[in-house]
């Protein structure tokens, strides 16, 4: 079975709205070339609606492809509307994404969130945004069950096995988040991963 | 794809195997099936295959048969390698050395052993990828278990000066294994000649079939199993041998080594010819690793401002097929720690591409690839961000 869908990889090799803006209304950049993956939004605004929306992408096959359908998937929305697509829709509209790439889609719609931000807050209009969610819990010296590798910086993944990685939350030990009862306390776990 | 014949860049991750040895394995999964452990006639013939498989590995590696341990991957060899010696000598030293490029079945297993009290250092490397045998000198003087350094780098071609690193093993009484799982039937892997205690091949790397591999070992290193159970590779792996891909590995073997110097002297000439013409004809592409303690059949680079999978993809797409250590192609999106210990800053390392070369490939294939690469290049760089912004 190949990696990518059919339309992960149309949208990779022939990627649609790529460039740049002279004189956008607002610019939105997220990562950076040594997380691995960087993107930058441009956004043209007419009557509270994304008249154009243009892009420039480092990374893989999967960023340029999530790039460039969220570009498609905003052109012609209205700000709120914008502000709205998920990432889950983003991977949906690409006819899914492998698991360790759902990242990527994380980044292109917050990388179109943050050129929205941008222009309201040089429009003087905004509302901030709410930050995409952070886990807070204590990963500092925390290894995976698995393999033994630091996960502080990876969590929920493990970046060197690619185990996908919860808490438990009744005993707070790190577990595969594919399991349905934590091995080290037995409490059952909901398994968000099992639906596919 | 286009029409034109596939060009395979991969061979380190996965490579045909040989008529001559597949003609050896195949009569051994029907009509000359058999348990060499049995007292029956079948499982006496598996034994004599065995036997004779065990002799041809060893001579690759200058060795007697009683030394091959058959395992099924060079994973497995790994393992067994750095967690059986350090295991086995807890005793003298709780400290295991390692270099900072090691394989991750190497890497992973030290963490393990560091999570069990041992203490591990890693020695770190130049921006050759090259371990300084004055750095293990000065690390010995605390005392190991276990030195393990990978003879030659899968990802930047970089071959180690193993036979100062196991000198220097050998002076202070310490054991040295050393991953060969990239050098066999490239480069000498001749262990009397190297002084390296113990070493990791793997068939798949020298014509051989997949599921079968050695630890080959000398006598006198304490070494614990990992798997338990029957009397099989002297006790230190149970489980019944898969013969007919041994006695596959074992014809391998021989050709490899028979055929080692004409090899290494037609892929050298090939792979010169990459790291000589690619970063002249595309700008901003950088050889990595060292450009002439090499393997033979290995060129690699980064390509600056955009990331390897992209690029990969389109050359697939092209029929070439190559490899890159760049974070987004592995499953684990991790950038490589060999480039990034060498020193190259996260970017770069992103724009990653290996090619290793085998017998299926020409001269030709060079400016072939070249050829197909430069529009690629130019198209994922008009993509990227920051290609722009150097240029502003």
């Amino acid at each position: 079975m190949p990696m990518y869908s059919d339309k992960v990889m149309d949208h990779f090799m022939r990627p649609r709205n790529v460039g740049e803006i002279k004189d956008a209304d607002g610019i939105g950049e997220i990562g950076n070339p040594t997380c691995g993956d960087m993107m930058t939004f441009m956004i043209t605004v007419k009557d509270d609606r994304l008249a154009d929306v243009k892009f420039k992408t480092f990374g893989c096959g999967a960023a340029i492809a999530v790039s460039s359908m969220v570009s498609e998937m905003a052109t012609g929305k209205t700000l709120d509307e914008a502000m709205k697509i998920t990432n889950e829709m983003v991977a949906k509209e690409l006819g899914g994404l492998p698991k360790n790439k759902m990242h990527c889609s994380n980044l292109g719609a917050d990388a179109l969130h943050a050129a929205i931000e941008d222009y309201r807050k040089r429009k003087g209009t905004g509302e901030p945004a709410p930050k995409p969610h952070a886990h807070e819990s204590e990963l500092h010296g925390q290894t995976c069950p698995y393999c033994d590798s630091d996960i502080e910086d990876s969590y929920p993944f493990c970046a060197s096995c690619k185990t996908k990685l919860s808490d438990c939350p009744e005993c707070g030990k790190i577990v595969s988040s594919s399991l349905s009862e934590c091995p080290h306390c037995g409490c059952i776990l909901d398994g968000e991963e099992k639906k596919d | 794809m286009s029409e034109s014949r596939e060009i395979y860049l991969d061979h380190i991750a996965a490579s045909p195997v040989r008529k001559e040895a597949f003609d050896a394995m195949i009569p051994l999964l029907e009509e000359g099936f058999g348990n060499p452990q049995s007292v029956t006639t079948r499982g006496q013939r598996a034994a004599e295959v065995l036997a004779e498989a065990r002799e041809q590995v060893a001579s690759l590696v200058g060795m007697t048969a009683n030394d091959v341990i058959f395992t099924a991957t060079g994973s497995e060899a790994n393992n067994l390698a750095l967690k059986g010696i350090a295991r086995g000598r807890a005793n003298k030293s709780n400290r295991i050395i390692i270099s900072a490029i090691e394989h991750i079945s190497i890497m992973t297993p030290a963490k393990t052993l560091e999570k069990e009290g041992f203490e591990v250092v890693a020695l770190p490397v130049d921006s050759f990828g090259s371990v300084d045998p004055g750095d293990l000198k000065k690390a010995l003087e605390g005392g190991a278990a276990v030195v393990s350094v990978i003879h030659a780098s899968t990802e930047v071609g970089t071959v180690q000066p193993v036979v100062e690193l196991a000198a220097l093993c050998r002076e202070a009484g310490v054991p040295f294994h050393t991953d060969s799982w990239g050098a066999a039937g490239m480069i000498e892997t001749d262990m009397t000649k190297i002084g390296a205690g113990a070493m990791t091949i793997a068939a798949q790397n020298f014509g051989g079939p997949p599921g079968a591999a050695s630890l080959i070992i000398g006598k006198g290193f304490p070494l614990r199993p990992m798997i338990q159970g029957g009397v099989q590779e002297r006790g230190l792996r149970a489980g019944q041998e898969n013969i007919p891909a041994i006695a596959a590995m074992g014809v391998a073997a021989s050709l490899a080594l028979a055929e080692l110097n004409d090899r290494a002297a037609r892929l050298t000439r090939i792979r010169d010819a990459f790291i000589e013409r690619l970063p002249a004809a595309i700008p901003d592409v950088i050889a990595t690793g060292h450009p002439e303690k090499r393997l033979p059949g290995h060129a690699s680079f980064c390509v600056k401002y955009i990331e390897g999978e992209g690029l990969l993809l389109f050359l697939d797409n092209k029929g070439i097929m190559a490899a890159s250590g760049s974070a987004c192609t592995s499953k684990a999106l991790k950038g490589s720690h060999v480039l990034e210990t060498m020193g190259y800053d996260a970017a770069t390392a992103q724009g990653s591409i290996v090619f290793t070369l085998g017998d299926s490939n020409e001269l030709s294939d060079v400016d072939t690839v070249i050829e197909e690469m430069k529009p690629v290049v130019s198209r994922l760089r008009e993509m990227s961000p920051i290609y722009n912004r150097d240029k502003k």
